[in-house]
């Protein structure tokens, strides 16, 4: 008999499923996100509610037998929202917590491998966000900008947008998961607002920015045009390094 | 701000900046001050890339194209009929605080073409990065060529707005120099890198003592030479480089292919192909020397003048030097790790990390990513199968590229092609 954990789909929320693994000693287990499980006739399917107490004791063993690298790509693959994802890292931290030596680096190991191998392409999507946001300024004088991560990166993106822009109070929005954050220049808060769709970037409204802002959207196309060297045209390199699917994203990339 | 002029600047002077390779805006340790604008303590990142696939970290621009030197190599020379401009100190921080603000850059690259003489364009240099740092408290990148000639009280400032400086030798040779640009001279070059690498090693002496001695150029300097315009050898090209490496502390040697901008007898004519793998195979050689522990009189002597261009300068030493082969996965130190070909320090590291656990066969490397299709002719694992049969060099080569299939493999067999047919070329 399988025992499933339904459980919200916060990472406290998981970690509630793993301590009540532990608890209760179950052997046979899979835990999987309230909103994708469904009740079958020879499983029994129970929800965890999560709980902080839990969640947080779960998490400081965790960082006793793992370095740091350790248990942040336990947060990192968990972000990856991949449907499975939680049993492979339930498999990790139970030979983490059974193996007396780190084994953050036993790449020989196959969950260890996979979940340094998806926290890799989290931690490569989280950089792609640092690097695509791009801001334009609207009339109430906030840094506006929207993204459509393919995970859930953007608690990960907060320290460095709050250490770089801490003069200028800015919006990232993540319209996939349908939250954003919000720096009021002093602290980060996590926001949900009903977006105007025509708030593209692709989209020229001056209902919501300032004139200025079309101007150096501008001066960004002409210059991302002439520093362009021509007889090395790379097309395909260029569409490596940055992919189609976040070009609706980047004013350089979008013809006005 | 009158957007409609500064757009026109900024057209030609971002176009005559961009055969300046560096772009990195990494190494730096100024972190943001007193909530201010911008922080560069982090990675480097990469805002975007240009079509020609190259990254767009920092807005790279010259102050002005109007030069006083007549330099063959070079678009802005006196004698090139263009259109010339010059920006203003505060059109340049405008342009870089409003561009940083939107998530556009990390920072600045400012350059420019010599006016006056040497010494009035580094202080025009330098009051643009000291705006930016004392007025707009921008804690961002800045990265400065330091003109040859300027004088060291000068570099001295410099460096302490600046993250990186950097002065490009251009031309590997002395006598490359003297043919392609007669008014300059080497000397020139090395002054102002010898004066930054000194108040390096004095910020690092004095930082110890004084913990807030104000930082010198966090991110060190760099320098560029062209390839393929002056006809210097692989060789030559890598031994100077290997001495500014060791000379000047330089934190990158950039090596940039000659892309033909002028008719000039004395350079390759335009619509010459701009030779992109030898500046990639001279990439890879740099990167063995930086990262790898080789030393650059084992890839490149007198017998080796050039680098391979069929195979990379890794595989090339492997093939000449197969007495040191298979190298057991299982037990052989990092340096030797890293000389298999086709194993990256990545990968080494990995293998490090794995084999601390269990002995490693084929399909524990398979699936730590281990790319094996020329590593496995060099390596030995935990496993009965390997390929090491006696082969000849000559046939792991052969096996080799038969195998693989290089994005390069048009070009090189292009310019095989050419060989034989005795066409008159610069490569």
């Amino acid at each position: 008999m399988i025992f499933i954990l339904k459980y919200d789909g916060s990472f406290e929320g998981f970690l509630t499923c793993v301590f009540e693994v532990y608890e209760r000693k179950i052997d046979k287990v899979s835990i999987c996100k309230s909103t994708i499980a469904t009740d079958t006739f020879f499983e029994v399917c129970e929800t965890v509610i999560t709980e902080e107490r839990k969640a947080e004791r779960v998490w400081k063993g965790l960082k006793k037998k793992c370095s740091s690298a350790g248990t942040s790509n336990i947060y990192r693959a968990f972000l990856s929202e991949y449907d499975d994802i939680e049993n492979t890292l339930l498999e990790y931290i139970r030979y983490a917590f059974k193996s007396l030596k780190s084994i953050d680096g036993d790449y020989g190991n196959k969950h260890v491998l996979r979940t340094s191998k998806v926290a890799k392409m989290v931690r490569r999507e989280k950089h792609r966000m640092d690097a695509f946001v791009r801001f334009r300024l609207t009339k109430d004088g906030i840094y506006f900008a929207t993204i459509e991560p393919d995970f859930n990166v953007l608690p990960l993106n907060l320290k460095h947008f709050k250490n770089r822009y801490a003069d200028q109070r800015w919006i990232i929005y993540d319209l996939k998961r349908k939250y954003g954050l919000y720096y009021n220049l002093k602290t980060v808060e996590t926001i949900c607002i009903d977006l105007d769709r025509s708030i593209n970037i692709s989209e020229k409204n001056s209902n919501y920015f300032t004139l200025e802002e079309f101007d150096y959207q501008n001066l960004w196309k002409n210059y991302f045009k002439s520093t362009n060297i021509k007889s090395r045209k790379n097309m395909k390199l260029h569409v490596r390094h940055v992919p189609k699917r976040y070009w609706k994203y980047l004013s350089e990339k979008n013809p006005q | 701000m009158n957007f409609e002029r500064i757009k026109e600047k900024l057209n030609i002077l971002a176009d005559a900046a961009k055969y300046d390779v560096s772009c990195s805006s990494s190494g730096s340790k100024r972190s943001n001050k007193n909530k201010g604008l911008g922080d560069s303590s982090g990675m480097g990142i990469c805002h975007t890339y240009t079509e020609d696939g190259r990254c767009v970290s920092l807005l790279k621009i010259l102050l002005t194209n109007h030069c006083i030197f007549d330099c063959a190599y070079c678009v802005t020379r006196k004698s090139n009929d263009i259109k010339r401009a010059a920006f203003k100190v505060q059109e340049v921080v405008d342009l870089t605080i409003n561009f940083y603000r939107r998530n556009y850059i990390e920072g600045l690259f400012l350059s420019s073409g010599i006016f006056k003489d040497a010494d009035y364009t580094m202080e025009r240099l330098i009051a643009v990065a000291k705006k930016l740092r004392e007025e707009e408290n921008f804690n961002g990148y800045i990265h400065l060529k330091s003109i040859p000639g300027a004088s060291d009280e000068l570099m001295r400032e410099a460096g302490l707005y600046a993250d990186r400086l950097s002065v490009n030798i251009e031309i590997p040779s002395v006598k490359g120099l003297k043919l392609l640009a007669p008014d300059k001279n080497r000397a020139d070059f090395i002054k102002p890198m010898e004066k930054v690498k000194n108040e390096i090693i004095q910020y690092k002496n004095e930082k110890k003592l004084i913990k807030s001695t104000p930082i010198y150029a966090p991110a060190g300097q760099s320098t560029q030479m062209i390839v393929g315009a002056s006809g210097e050898t692989d060789a030559e090209i890598m031994y100077t480089s290997a001495q500014f490496y060791k000379n000047y502390n330089l934190k990158r040697v950039y090596y940039s292919g000659y892309i033909p901008i002028s008719y000039d007898e004395r350079l390759p004519s335009i619509g010459t192909e701009v030779p992109v793998l030898r500046e990639n195979r001279l990439y890879q050689t740099d990167w063995l020397l930086r990262f790898y522990g080789f030393d650059v009189r084992e890839l490149l002597n007198k017998e080796h003048p050039n680098l391979d261009t069929d195979v990379d300068p890794k595989l090339s030493w492997a093939l000449r030097n197969l007495q040191h082969f298979p190298i057991d996965v299982n037990t052989a130190d990092k340096r030797m790790l890293a000389r298999i070909p086709g194993l990256g320090m990545k990968s080494v590291h990995k293998i490090i990390n794995a084999r601390r656990f269990r002995k490693l066969n084929w399909e524990h490397l398979k699936a730590i990513g281990i790319a094996l299709n020329r590593a496995k002719y060099f390596m030995v694992c935990n496993s009965r199968n390997f390929e090491t049969k006696d082969r000849t060099a000559a046939q792991i080569k052969g096996l080799i590229l038969q195998e693989s299939k290089s994005k390069f493999s048009k070009t090189y067999s292009n310019q095989l092609n050419l060989f034989t047919s005795n066409l008159p070329l610069s490569v």
